[in-house]
């Protein structure tokens, strides 16, 4: 892998100076090299992990799995284009398996989610059917740990 | 009871481990940063750790041939040919141990004569002159240096020998100075050692975590093969120091003198770790490059680091420790390490436990998250400050 990438997707946060001696490359070249990935749509964001548990945040996260009817000339990418525009809406992937739409969306509250979905999505065109899954407890995001990582036990007599 | 007269004084007048030393000391205290130990933070990669559990759930519970089982022995003699182009043959020229340490001490101990010499370059791990001074060899310092990037030059072997000399000790890549040797380095000290009867003790623990350059065993070069023990293990490569497990190469009039010891003082290596390592060694060369990786980036912050606060530090190109010198505080390692942990929480290990001519440095390991090693820094450029003696 790309080693910026790597380094990225590990701490987002680096200076080009942190990542320059990391990568062994010159400062200019990790800009370069960090603006052709910019420009290339490769990196398309730099987001810090929030676990919002921890915050006063009133909020509730739910996955819904979305069934639709492909149509012919745009097969599933309509229904996805529409649903993406919705800022409550945080991720939409095409899924295989039983299913077609996975849709990420965050709101205040349950009732918030439960009635988007309803007035929202299931009314669109092309969706057949949604199965709501509220999400309880979060462990793991994008490889970090949201709960209490245990001890370093090494060195320890 | 007397103890006095029960205890062995040559045991007895042995000092403890320096490193031991500071872990003790830190492991007392609050909110320790440590930068101490010599061993990775990764967990062993899960398919191995699987095939361990497996063979448990099967119930292969016994003992092992006491060489080590022959498949796992066929497997390092498969490794070890494709990593430093040596062909063993796994039924008399292999023996699975209890880690590296053990087939040092028993390579020690089969060779030894009252009075035997033993050069062991200083920096260096702290077991061979303990070892040594038990098995009834003398131990002989070989002093390195930073001017010589501390790898051990065939000047300063030539002149270490002597008609005492048995065994001359290779650790390298080094622990605690990350220095490597490469093959011209190499050459010259096997220029000096054919023709005599020294054996090399290689240890070579740290082979697969080398930044750039490959490896070279001195068992490879032309005429050495004969006259080193090559000794490895499986705890730093793929992470598995708990599991305790080691190998020792070398010819067979040498390895069966080992063998016998070996059955008598320890049976055979632990059966559940050997059934895993033979998977680490099959499959585990991705996990291996992966963590080297890793070790990479964090060698280039940490040297880095390092030379910004003015502790100026030498390149190092294997293992995964750097050796800062501190010389330009004024003050000895033992003060340093002493008054950094006291002061600021930081826990290194005195340059002087690896030998004398450690003094002046410290070893720190890179075998934490950068997000760790990043706070240990801030910590130390603290320190410094404190003290006046950084910007």
């Amino acid at each position: 892998m790309d080693t910026l990438l790597h380094l990225l997707d590990t701490n987002a946060r680096l200076s080009t100076k942190q990542m320059a001696i990391m990568a062994d490359m010159t400062e200019q070249q990790v800009e370069a090299h960090l603006a052709k990935l910019e420009k290339d749509g490769v990196v398309r964001g730099y987001k810090a992990l929030i676990d919002w548990d921890r915050t006063d945040r009133e909020y509730v996260t739910a996955i819904i799995d979305l069934q639709i009817a492909p149509t012919k000339d745009r097969g599933f990418d309509g229904v996805a284009e529409l649903i993406m525009q919705f800022d409550e809406v945080e991720s939409v992937s095409l899924m295989s398996g039983g299913y077609d739409l996975s849709v990420t969306i965050t709101g205040r509250s349950f009732r918030d989610v439960a009635m988007f979905v309803a007035k929202r999505l299931s009314p669109l065109d092309g969706v057949l059917s949604t199965a709501t899954h509220f999400v309880l407890k979060k462990y793991k995001e994008r490889g970090v740990l949201f709960t209490d990582g245990e001890k370093d036990e090494r060195g320890q007599l | 009871m007397n103890y006095e007269r029960l205890l062995n004084p040559i045991l007895s007048e042995i000092k403890p481990s320096g490193i031991r030393k500071f872990f003790d000391i830190a492991v007392e205290m609050e909110d320790v940063i440590s930068l101490s130990v010599g061993e990775p933070d990764f967990s062993t990669p899960w398919h191995i750790r699987q095939e361990g559990i497996q063979t448990l759930e099967k119930g292969r519970t016994w003992y092992s041939p006491n060489a080590g089982l022959l498949a796992l022995r066929e497997a390092i003699a498969a490794y070890v040919s494709r990593h430093n182009g040596v062909d063993y043959e796994p039924k008399t020229e292999v023996l699975v141990t209890v880690g590296g340490s053990e087939a040092i001490d028993l390579a020690f101990r089969a060779l030894l004569r009252p009075g035997d010499e033993v050069l062991i370059p200083e920096p260096s791990f702290v077991c061979y002159d303990p070892l040594t001074r038990m098995a009834g060899g003398v131990p002989v310092p070989l002093e390195t240096c930073q001017e010589d990037a501390f790898r051990l030059t065939a000047d300063t072997v030539r002149a270490a020998i002597t008609p005492r000399t048995k065994l001359l000790v290779l650790p390298y890549p080094n622990n605690p100075t990350g220095a490597i040797m490469c093959r011209e380095d190499l050459e010259a000290i096997a220029d000096v050692l054919r023709g005599t009867d020294i054996m090399v003790l290689s240890d070579e623990i740290y082979s697969e975590l080398t930044y750039g350059r490959k490896h070279v065993s001195i068992a490879s070069l032309p005429g050495m093969q004969e006259r080193t023990l090559l000794i490895s293990g499986f705890s730093k490569a793929f992470a598995m120091t708990g599991w305790r497990l080691g190998y020792a190469c070398g010819p067979a009039p040498v390895m069966r003198l080992l063998i016998k010891l070996h059955q008598f003082g320890i049976m055979c290596a632990p059966t559940t770790a050997q059934y895993a390592a033979i998977e680490a060694l099959k499959n585990g060369d991705a996990d291996v490059r992966a963590m080297r990786d890793e070790y990479n980036i964090r060698r280039r912050f940490i040297v880095d680091g390092f030379n910004e606060l003015g502790l100026t530090c030498f390149e190092p190109e294997g293992a995964f420790y750097v050796f800062p010198c501190i010389k330009s505080t004024g003050m000895d390692s033992e003060t340093f390490c002493h008054r950094l942990l006291q002061e600021q929480r930081v826990a290194v290990v005195p340059g002087d436990a690896f030998g004398a001519c450690g003094e002046g440095y410290v070893r720190v390991s890179y075998c934490y998250s950068l997000k760790h090693i990043t706070e240990a820094l801030q910590r130390i450029r603290t320190f410094l400050k404190e003290n006046g003696l950084c910007k």
